[in-house]
């Protein structure tokens, strides 16, 4: 199982969410995806596009003006 | 089958560029599948060092309109155009021009970035794609 990290602070709409993407596309079953990043909307969307993709997101941390998202595939 | 988005590019204005891509890449990283049928105006961007050569859609000021919005983009970190067209090419999406359009503005293959391109067609290239389509667009 491995893990992904990516940085996406300072980005904004839609790269997130498109980073995101790209990192699930790349990994496979119980790899974990961190991402970390600043654009307050993708907080709460990579969590509907989790959903939408039926991942897992395992966590949601927001720590200053950063969050941190990991979700799992 | 899979949930689908076709969007008619069909405005060549940077700013709807920008909504159309962005509704694109939003819908392929929530796990659609999209199509982007590009058309008319929205088809010159398609032309080779064309992308990002369209003017602002409302207050275009002889391109001093443009030059502010980009540099307002530039301040708050907003993608390029070509890098999203190049992310919406990497998570599968599909770019279709327009056969006509190229006709009508004189427009043959070579004179496109034939790289982005995946389909030439006519109306019935777009219908096929957008009667299996959740969302549809005109842009």
């Amino acid at each position: 199982m491995a893990e992904i990290k990516i940085d996406v602070r300072g980005e904004t709409c839609p790269i997130p969410l498109v980073e995101m993407r790209k990192a699930l596309r790349k990994s496979v079953q119980g790899d974990l995806v961190e991402i970390i990043g600043t654009h307050p909307a993708s907080r709460r969307e990579i969590p509907m596009a989790a959903d939408a993709l039926e991942v897992k997101v395992v966590s949601n941390e927001q720590n200053g003006d950063e969050w941190k998202i990991v979700i799992q595939k | 089958m899979a949930d689908k988005a076709t969007i008619i590019v069909h405005s060549g204005d940077m700013d709807k560029i920008y909504s159309a891509l962005i509704v694109a890449n939003g819908a392929l990283s929530m796990g659609m599948e999209v199509s982007m049928y590009f058309t008319f105006w929205g088809l010159q961007r398609l032309k080779k060092g064309g992308l990002e050569k369209g003017p602002l859609s409302k207050m275009h000021m002889l391109g001093i309109g443009k030059h502010m919005i980009q540099s307002r983009m530039k301040k708050v970190n907003v993608a390029s155009l070509d890098r999203l067209i190049t992310d919406f090419r990497e998570l599968g999406g599909r770019i279709i021009a327009c056969e006509m359009t190229m006709e009508i503005m004189g427009l043959k293959r070579k004179d496109l970035n034939e790289e982005l391109i995946d389909e030439y067609g006519a109306v019935g290239t777009y219908i096929r794609e957008a009667r299996e389509s959740e969302i549809t667009l005109f842009i």
